[in-house]
């Protein structure tokens, strides 16, 4: 079904494209052996190459390289063997080269593509035009003084990867989707952390509208957009406003805009005309980039399993398509629920993690990161539950102790003396006493009032604590009352 | 003898047998620059109790027989190359007072080996010039000078003048260098010694501070070939630190010195003869492959037909890499910053930059924005490189037929200070034979071969394939040799 948007005049198209720019996952940074740890002390993670000093030279840091190539490999995109950098010249103050170390003309990944799945179950696939490698510059800080700003070059020199997408998009959500498919592809693969608030994953997204059926018009481009929702947001209040200007006659003028999510407008930043000239050449300090094919090979040999790949083996589980995406949208659920479903019943696996522990996390407000219970013991307690020690009620009873107090369900058992009691002649015992304390309901049974059966199953569970094997109560109730 | 007029060789055998100190050495040459400094402009820098500390260091090693291949010898180093406490100009005004926390790749190599550093020495601002009139420092005086207008002061050349007159006029026994289109070769030939250029990626550029990357080459200019092979020796070798450099072992460069040219085929390009060239430089260059014909070398016409694109073409690429190269020197960080009160960013950039950079590093910063914007980028740049590969192919061909090739090192012998400064293209010309070396990458050595009719120095080129700069100081030595060059400047260590 197709997403548009109504005008005074008839229906309008949205037409989307991304470019992320993701942090690479890397002790060092692109062109230099300085560290690029998150909230490090300002300008503590700087080397004499990310801050343009004379002479300084940049040196490729091949486990950026390797990130980009899996990261590549993980959008199923042409890798290419020889790539090149070029220099972006502009001037600014947190530009401390004066230029951009950046691949404009022959990009290290070209052609790829991902799939996105929608609400309504359907999947859908976006084209990615290209990924390259580049520099981040510093940061400048305009609110630390009146009259001064500071720069933090600690995340001068850190690589980023800029992926482009196509304009495949046609909606808010397909938009959302994408950026949640992208992230969660690179968090897999290790190669990004996609941290949207710490800024290692920043979206700029392009946006233009149209006549259904129409070729496409000029679009605008939104700068940093730092989270999914305000990508969401974005390509919604920015369409919005281009219907606007086409409905009233006017004509959409290219240039870069900001999103206020205050206030759910986008706002102009710079028209084309001052676009700059970033004189763009190759790199003379830095040779051509040229990457072997078995070496591609093997990291593609060492690439983790990828969300759609698992999906399709948690359905080939047993498990239903819904649940199967749930738990891999975070590569830590997918590992938690492996861990739990390792040698047990995959649905009784999944249903415990979708269902107490997302509870658990939620109330304790933890995540699946730092889960409230190992999930080395939700196994154990589902062993518990198979092998009879525990019935269902007891092993969630279990369970809460174990968010409690984070020890082993066995401990707790043994602890607190939560063993169900499985041994026939001693729940039989117990019935026995129940029908003799309650001589009249029995009676009044036996003489037709067969609902009364769910009275002595309870009130037997209530005399052993619950303990009793609900399947051998039951059992022992029905031979009892004969 | 005074200690000043040793070789570079003669001191290091002077040193062994003991016959000299480095301290002695060392105070030797800093008298000297004492003495005739102040009409060479040759130093900006002179650093004479660091250079003192090092020779009494040195001479301490060499008493517990731990000397280093440069045990001792005293060195100038050209004030582009970043040295650890040591301010380094590169000519300009915009580097203020920068004192550099790191030492270059090449001057580290000279330390480790014992070499004494005397002082940085002068050059064109950022290395952009061939008269070495362009820096900051003011400019520097060739030591020699014509026999028949003895008061004309000349220049030594450039960018590497300082190094050359330095040398030349026994300041210093041999010095660093760098050469992005002559820089080494041409005040080596004004100056009447030697300097090799080695092919790019001989020697690291890291710590050097950037003109043009991907013609930037460091290299020594000393008294004698031999000497230039010592040194080069020292300060070569892959540095992981410079992706350009080239993982290559460093041969003994000397020891080529010695091999002769018998049997060798010697390339002589028609390109080369320029219509105009004063006759004695073709003369001279017609006795240098006499010379080597009568050592056994054979010589034979070669073509390069692209020669004639090569000035414009280095005129393309060198400011255009300069332009972006250059675009730290903003006021942020270090150096100079010049703001008025209510500057803002735009403003400091302005301020500093055109307070900062003189005229000839304005107009190439402006050249090579020009060829680098969208829109002259494919006529300029893109087409510079393009003919940038035919000149290389040009050598590749040729150096198939041929093992070195020689040439005229420069289309004229010093001229004076106030000659040549009204037109920067007449200037640019000083490199027409230079400049393809650094376009295709090549080593190129200049040689002192023999005296104009003033009396004034001229050179040969020898250019080699790459990484055979072991047979360009064969045929360097072989010319050295038979020129028997033993003419001195006028302004010399111990002379005045």
């Amino acid at each position: 079904m197709s997403f548009t948007l109504e005008g005074p005049s008839g229906p309008w198209e949205i037409v989307v494209g991304l470019e992320v720019h993701a942090q690479v996952t890397s002790e060092a940074k692109l062109f230099s052996g300085a560290a690029t740890a998150f909230g490090a002390a300002p300008n503590s993670q700087v080397s004499f190459v990310d801050a343009g000093f004379p002479g300084m030279l940049p040196v490729i840091n091949g486990e950026c390289v390797a990130q980009a190539v899996r990261t590549g490999l993980g959008l199923r995109a042409q890798i290419n063997l020889w790539s090149r950098f070029d220099r972006k010249n502009y001037f600014y103050a947190d530009l401390p080269q004066g230029y951009q170390i950046s691949q404009y003309a022959h990009p290290i990944v070209g052609e790829g593509r991902i799939e996105i799945e929608l609400q309504d179950g359907s999947t859908k696939t976006i084209g990615i035009t290209r990924l390259h490698l580049e520099q981040d510059a510093g940061k400048s800080l305009h609110d630390q003084h009146p009259s001064k700003s500071y720069i933090d070059l600690n995340r001068s020199g850190v690589a980023l990867m800029e992926i482009v997408s196509e304009p495949d998009m046609r909606s808010p959500e397909e938009a959302g989707a994408y950026l949640t498919k992208l992230r969660q592809i690179l968090r897999y693969l290790g190669t990004c952390d996609g941290n949207m608030d710490e800024g290692s994953l920043r979206a700029d997204v392009n946006v233009s509208v149209r006549r259904p059926g129409e070729g496409y018009r000029t679009r605008c481009e939104v700068k940093n957009v730092n989270s999914i929702r305000f990508v969401m947001q974005a390509v919604e209040a920015e369409a919005r406003r281009q219907i606007e200007v086409w409905e009233a006659g006017g004509t959409v003028e290219q240039e870069t805009r900001l999103f206020e999510p205050a206030r759910g407008i986008t706002r102009s930043m710079r028209s084309k005309e001052d676009a700059h000239d970033y004189r763009y050449f190759p790199d003379p300090d830095l040779p051509p980039l040229v990457l072997e094919a078995s070496w591609v090979e093997q990291l593609k040999a060492g690439l983790p399993e990828l969300p759609d790949a698992r999906r399709a083996r948690y359905v080939a589980m047993g498990l239903s398509p819904y649940d199967a995406h749930v738990l891999t949208l975070e590569k830590e659920t997918a590992a938690y629920f492996e861990t739990v479903a390792q040698g047990r019943d995959a649905k009784i696996a999944a249903n415990w993690v979708m269902g107490d522990l997302f509870a658990a996390i939620n109330r304790t407000r933890t995540s699946i990161a730092a889960p409230p219970v190992k999930a080395e013991y939700l196994g154990m307690l589902l062993d518990l539950m198979q092998d009879g020690t525990l019935s269902g009620k007891l092993a969630k009873e279990v369970f809460e102790a174990m968010v409690e107090t984070g020890t082993s369900p066995g401990a707790i058992v043994e602890e607190r003396g939560l063993r169900q009691v499985t041994d026939a002649g001693a729940i039989e015992r117990i019935v026995a006493g129940v029908l003799e304390a309650n001589a009249g309901k029995v009676a009044e049974y036996r003489s037709g009032k067969e609902k009364l059966f769910g009275f002595f199953v309870g009130q037997t569970m209530k005399a052993m604590q619950g303990k009793g094997n609900p399947a051998l109560v039951n059992e022992a109730v029905k031979k009892l009352l004969g | 003898m005074h200690p000043t007029d040793f070789t570079l060789r003669g001191a290091m055998e002077a040193l062994n047998e003991g016959l000299v100190s480095s301290v002695e050495l060392t105070r030797a040459h800093l008298e000297a620059i004492e003495a005739l400094n102040p009409r060479l402009n040759a130093y900006i820098t002179v650093t004479a109790e660091r250079a003192l500390e090092q020779a009494k260091a040195s001479d301490a090693r060499r008493a517990e027989g731990l000397a280093g291949p440069l045990e001792g010898v005293p060195l100038a180093i050209k004030d582009l190359f970043c040295t650890a406490g040591t301010r380094t100009t590169a000519g300009s005004r915009i580097l203020g007072n920068f004192v550099p926390p790191y030492e270059s790749t090449v001057s580290g190599n000279l330390l480790r080996d014992g070499a004494v550093f005397l002082g940085k020495v002068n050059l064109d601002e950022f290395a952009m010039g061939s008269s070495n009139t362009t820096s900051a420092f003011g400019p520097v005086e060739n030591p020699w000078s014509r026999a028949n207008d003895p008061d004309t002061r000349l220049v030594p050349g450039g960018s590497s003048g300082g190094s050359a007159a330095a040398v030349a006029a026994r300041l210093a026994l041999g010095a660093t260098a760098t050469d992005t289109g002559g820089s080494i070769r041409q005040p080596a030939a004004f100056c009447g010694i030697a300097g090799i250029k080695p092919t790019y990626g001989r020697c690291s550029r890291w710590g050097i501070v950037a003109f043009a990357s991907s013609l930037d080459q460091a290299g020594p200019v000393a008294r004698t070939v031999e000497d230039c092979a010592i040194l080069l020796r020292s300060m070569a070798g892959f540095d992981p630190k410079d992706s350009t450099s080239a993982d290559l072992p460093v041969p003994d460069f000397a020891a080529a010195c010695a091999r002769g040219v018998k049997g060798l085929r010697i390339g002589v390009p028609r390109e080369y003869r320029l219509e105009g060239m004063p006759a004695e430089i073709g003369r001279l260059w017609e006795q240098g492959l006499q010379w080597l014909r009568d050592q056994g070398a054979e010589t034979v016409e070669i073509s390069l037909p692209h020669t004639k694109y090569a000035l414009p073409t280095y005129y393309i690429v060198a400011p255009a890499e300069a332009s972006s190269n250059l675009a730290r020197y903003d006021g942020v960080r270090f150096g100079l910053r010049e703001a008025a009160k209510d500057s803002d960013l735009r403003d400091l950039y302005e301020r500093t930059r055109a307070a900062g950079f003189g005229p000839e590093v304005r107009r190439r910063i402006m050249i090579g924005t020009y060829v680098l914007s969208a829109g002259y980028y494919d006529a300029y740049y893109l087409k510079a490189q393009k003919i940038r590969a035919l000149i290389k192919r040009d050598f590749d061909q040729a150096f198939q037929g041929v093992d070195a090739i020689v040439t005229p090192a420069t289309p004229s012998a010093a001229f004076g200070m106030d000659e040549r400064q009204d037109d920067p293209v007449t200037m640019y010309l000083n490199d027409v034979f230079t400049v393809t070396a650094n376009l295709a990458g090549l080593p190129g050595l200049a040689v002192p071969a023999g005296l104009d009719a003033q009396g004034l120095p001229l050179g040969l080129q020898v250019i080699g394939r790459a990484f055979d700069e072991e047979t360009v100081f064969a045929v360097g030595a072989a010319i050295e040799t038979a020129a028997d060059f033993r003419a001195v400047p006028g302004l010399r260590a111990g002379a005045v």
